[in-house]
């Protein structure tokens, strides 16, 4: 992320929000964790921004945290 | 048409004890509650007795001595107002003796009053005026020679009332109603006897004074001493027509009083349940920009965004609509193009704009700007308490013991409400402010906060948490309650989580900032000192743990068994007027009206059915989604009606790039505002004076709006939704907003009983109001939760990733101001603009010293997302670290500073939390000049015959 009139790309605002929702919801406990996390992107995201993340997380491998990730997971079953 | 004042029965209603007694009025019995004055029986029974000093707004006096009334067994002449009823009293009003004595009362006003009735502003709506007559004063014994009060000069400073101080009879229900209703104090008697007159603060006139001019004093005035300018210009009104404020989420209802096709003034509605006869400076004054030059009243297109408007027919302005959002779904797919409803209007039109785009665009891109606001709010209460609002009326605050303020300025924001809880808080009501900044509350005259945690923002979700330690670690909770109403589970692993140590107040005070032992005194007092009622503002919503704060304090009303009865409760106190409203008919894009899933497919059948079309059942994209696939060339339309998304929307840069990079942006408003500067097509509103419809205040309370002028445009805007709708071939036929009422009480459950018919009989419903509840419900959750048992959400503490560092070591909170209206469009354009020409920024003393800033100078404020100018403020209403301002002018445009971060839920933006630098500065950035330029070029309008 640069410092100057920084505005994110929108795949790094879509791992971006995917790690956020995760880390929101780490309390709960992993398991629930993921549950909860792919529900909300389930949920909440149009079905192009769903696609986009479950594509990301193939080419990025690291960028989502490991909630993030299952959850992801999960939603592109 | 007849007009008609509301009728005064001079002094308030009794508090209800449950007893009542029964006596006899000029030999008519009657049978009231016990504490009712003499007079107000007398009023009920249809009579009046001659009074000045008294007035129903506030308590009595019984300084004129003009009500004196006979009392069968008791000497003298009592004051009708001040005396109260009593068991078999025998009372009456007009006898010889009676009738005497108040002529000489009458006599000594009037030989002090000057006799210019013919050419005085109040002539024919004057009380002195009317009791002169009333008594039958013939004779004035004195002349009018002796030393007088007349000749005084007016203090015109407040640009909608004027003080005749020549014409004040002393009888000080300004003064009273100034500190009962409105709560501010700015008005004193000065001097005694003969010299005694009306003072706004200390001699100052009335501008430079304390008064925030809610005009409760204006209308407490028995005479022309102070008068609205409006009606010294036209003349007294007419008729009156019973309409709803368009401003802000307390939905004050006003008797808009009219001459013909003008309005003269708005008169606050006694029988208005949210507001009960009061008001604030802008819904009582500040209306002018309806009429306002600006105003664009005929539809223009444009083939780009760098030529001039063309003025066209409405008939072509829908058909090149139309046709472009055809064409862009023929090109782009049917997910191309979205819709943006507005806060600011109508249910019925915000309902129609989520149909259009539902059954006519075919997908669900439809958003609206609770989004920058509320959103948290849906999305916490409805995890927790299973519905997305608040759970008290407005009367609520009365029973509250502990009032409970979180990131709110309700002074400011929510003013009526705010009188509502001072003259709560007056009576002995504890009060305890959560804010970064020392609001008004939290000093102000007679009000004092028992507890201020000044936190640092971004630390709420920190701080209720160790509230919710001391509450659970010492016991404080109501477990039977918890084990009744919840789930003893969840509480179980809430409680768990809560109690750890690095929960504690100890453990997260260097987080927040705030003091321990304080933490922990608030806490105690909000668990145990009876009725705690919680009211929060967009300081909890707009952070990147909006809707984790609202699941917070949900957890601990429902630990401590504070809902589901009066005086207690969780309160969002809503932004715009119709936030409430927007939200429940359906303008989210993953639900449909009353908060159903659009994947819930029995709702969607429902819809299907009547609607005729199948309905899309995956979510659509939220407002600031659109604009990310916008700028990645995937959205290329958008409808956008009364909604400044440019100047309202965090991160200006990227919300202009993402405009700019769509085909077709329409916009439908009353002015060319910052949005339209990149918009092809603009369709000309009409404002709340102009239409049909109705408005859902923060109570969940329904109230109609009335059409007291033609609409200046040509239609009323749900008009202009239905040619949209049509001319893409959807072939609606509403003739009124009833009838659209009436289909979102066929498809709305929570709706179902809401009908123009009821509203008009009872004034307004507070939904759900439906078979279970035909009146409505104001207290939510009283046998239960709407989700069944309440749920304890653990809600973990998460810094925002928005960081002060060596570069931006600032933190940038932002926020309103009583007299201007959310980014202004409509204050800006009224005299409102005497108490705030501009946006300043607010900056405590060491930051400004350190930076060699004076009161008055220019700073640039400068954030990783761009840059803007404004002058300093140095107060130490702010934390040292923290600087703060208001959004209300697009020559500052706040909101280039601010940046994309927001709510992990729901996409709310966090602009309560910024790092920013300050630093002194020579004038505009060159950021703002370009602006200036850029949306000058944009707003031309070429001449008409250039167009051909
Ligand atoms: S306008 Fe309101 S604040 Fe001002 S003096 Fe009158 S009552 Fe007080
Ligand atoms: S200004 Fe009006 S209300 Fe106030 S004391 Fe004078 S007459 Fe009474
Ligand atoms: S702005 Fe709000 S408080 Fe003021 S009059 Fe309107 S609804 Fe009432
Ligand atoms: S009205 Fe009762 S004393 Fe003035």
């Amino acid at each position: 992320m640069s410092d100057e009139n920084d505005v994110m790309s929108t795949a790094d605002r879509l791992i971006y929000m995917a790690n956020q929702i995760a880390r929101n919801l780490a309390a709960q406990g992993d398991a629930e964790a993921v549950a909860s996390t792919a529900s909300h992107i389930a949920s909440f995201w149009d079905p192009l921004m769903r696609a986009r993340i479950v594509a990301l997380a193939a080419e990025q491998p690291d960028a989502l945290s490991p909630i993030a990730a299952q959850a992801v997971r999960r939603i592109s079953a | 048409m007849t007009f008609t004042r509301e009728t005064d029965h001079g002094t308030p209603a009794a508090i209800a004890t449950g007893k009542s007694v029964t006596l006899t009025i000029d030999g008519q019995a009657i049978t009231l509650p016990e504490g009712t004055s003499i007079m107000r029986a007398a009023s009920l029974l249809g009579g009046s007795i001659p009074k000045l000093c008294a007035t129903d707004s506030v308590e009595s006096f019984g300084s004129c001595r003009l009500c004196l009334v006979e009392v069968e067994g008791r000497n003298g002449y009592p004051a009708s107002c001040t005396t109260p009823v009593a068991e078999g009293m025998v009372v009456r009003t007009q006898t010889d003796r009676l009738k005497q004595l108040r002529r000489g009362v009458m006599e000594l006003y009037i030989s002090d009053h000057p006799l210019d009735c013919l050419t005085c502003g109040a002539n024919g709506d004057c009380e002195l005026q009317d009791q002169a007559g009333a008594v039958g004063l013939r004779d004035v014994r004195y002349g009018y020679d002796g030393a007088t009060n007349m000749g005084q000069a007016k203090d015109q400073s407040n640009p909608y009332f004027d003080f005749d101080p020549s014409k004040c009879i002393v009888c000080s229900r300004c003064v009273r109603a100034c500190d009962e209703v409105q709560g501010t104090f700015a008005l004193t008697i000065e001097g005694m006897g003969f010299d005694s007159k009306v003072s706004a603060s200390q001699g100052e006139g009335f501008l430079g004074s304390e008064c925030v001019s809610c005009g409760a004093c204006v209308q407490a005035c028995p005479t022309a001493s102070l008068i609205e300018k409006k009606v010294v210009e036209v003349g007294t009104p007419d008729r009156a027509v019973v309409t709803t404020c368009a401003y802000c989420g307390v939905g004050c209802t006003f008797r808009a009083e009219m001459r013909g096709e003008e309005l003269v003034r708005m008169v606050p509605w006694k029988d208005g349940k949210a507001n009960r006869g009061h008001s604030c400076v802008k819904g009582r004054f500040a209306w002018g920009y309806a009429q306002h030059q600006d105003r664009i009243l005929n539809p223009m297109i444009r083939a780009s965004i760098d030529e001039p408007w063309r003025e066209v027919s409405w008939d072509e302005a829908i058909a090149h609509t139309a046709s472009e959002f055809r064409r862009i779904q023929a090109k782009y797919g049917t997910r191309s193009i979205g819709g943006i409803t507005s806060s600011r209007c109508t249910n019925e039109e915000t309902f129609l704009v989520q149909k259009l785009i539902r059954q006519g665009f075919g997908n669900n891109n439809v958003d609206t700007c609770a989004r920058v606001c509320h959103s948290p709010t849906g999305y916490g209460l409805s995890q927790t308490f299973g519905t997305s609002a608040g759970t008290q009326d407005f009367d609520s605050v009365m029973q509250s013991d502990v009032i409970l303020v979180i990131g709110a300025n309700p002074t400011d924001g929510h003013p009526v409400f705010a009188s509502r809880m001072k003259r709560r808080l007056r009576q002995g009501a504890r009060l305890i402010v959560m804010d970064p900044r020392r609001t008004d509350l939290v000093k102000s005259p007679h009000i004092e906060a028992d507890h201020h945690l000044p936190l640092r923002p971004g630390t709420n979700v920190a701080m209720l948490t160790a509230m919710a330690h001391v509450i659970v670690t010492e016991k404080l909770y109501d477990e039977a309650f918890i084990r009744e109403r919840c789930d003893w589970d969840e509480f179980a692993d809430w409680a768990e989580f809560v109690s750890q140590p690095a929960r504690s107040p100890e453990a997260i005070e260097p987080l927040t900032g705030v003091k321990a032992d304080e933490v922990r005194a608030a806490a105690r007092l909000y668990a145990t000192g009876g009725n705690g009622a919680i009211y929060y503002g967009l300081g909890v919503t707009e952070h990147s743990q909006g809707s984790s704060t609202v699941m917070a304090i949900a957890n601990l009303a429902m630990a401590t068994g504070n809902v589901g009865r009066e005086g207690v409760g969780v309160n969002p106190l809503r932004g715009q007027n119709n936030v409430q409203g927007a939200c429940d008919m359906g303008s989210f894009p993953h639900e449909f009206s009353g908060y159903r899933h659009v994947s819930d497919t029995a709702t969607r059948q429902l819809f299907e059915r009547t609607w005729g079309v199948s309905l899309d059942a995956e979510p659509g994209l939220r407002i600031p989604n659109m604009l990310d696939a916008a700028t990645d060339g995937t959205f290329k339309g958008l409808f956008v009606q009364g909604e400044d998304i440019l100047q309202s929307d965090p991160n200006t840069h990227h919300v202009a790039a993402g405009l700019a990079a769509m085909e077709c942006v329409v916009v439908q408003d009353l002015f060319l505002n910052e949005t339209a500067n990149y918009a092809h097509v603009f369709l000309p509103g009409s404002t709340f004076l102009e239409k049909d419809g109705t408005f859902t205040n923060a109570e969940r309370r329904i109230q109609r709006v009335r059409k007291v002028m033609a609409p200046l445009n040509g239609y009323a805007d749900w008009e202009i939704v239905q040619l949209v709708a049509n001319a893409m071939g959807l072939r609606w036929t509403y003739d009124h907003p009833a009838q659209i009422m009436d289909e979102i009480a066929a498809l709305t459950p929570t709706f179902a009983g809401v009908h123009y018919d009821r509203l008009e009989a009872e004034g307004s419903l507070q939904w759900p109001a439906n078979d279970a509840a035909p009146d409505g419900t104001p207290t939510m959750h009283i046998d239960g939760f709407v989700r069944g048992k309440g749920k304890f959400v653990v809600t973990d503490y998460v810094p925002t990733d928005e960081k002060t560092g060596p570069r931006f070591p600032l933190l940038l909170t932002t926020g309103r101001i009583l007299s201007h209206y959310n980014v202004g469009a409509q204050t800006r354009r009224t005299a409102n603009t005497a108490w705030h020409p501009e946006d300043r920024l607010e900056i405590h003393p060491s930051d400004a010293e350190n930076r060699g800033i004076k009161e008055g100078d220019w700073v640039a404020l400068k954030s990783r997302a761009g840059e803007t100018t404004l002058r300093a403020q140095v107060t130490e209403r702010v934390a040292p670290g923290v600087v703060y301002t208001t959004f209300h002018h697009p020559e500052t445009q706040a909101n280039v500073i601010t940046t994309d971060y927001s709510d992990w839920a729901t996409n709310c933006p966090e602009y309560k939390v910024t790092a920013v630098q300050v630093m002194p500065s020579n004038g505009p950035s060159d950021w703002q000049l370009d602006y200036a330029d850029q949306a000058r070029m944009s707003r031309r309008i070429a001449p008409l015959e250039a167009a051909e």
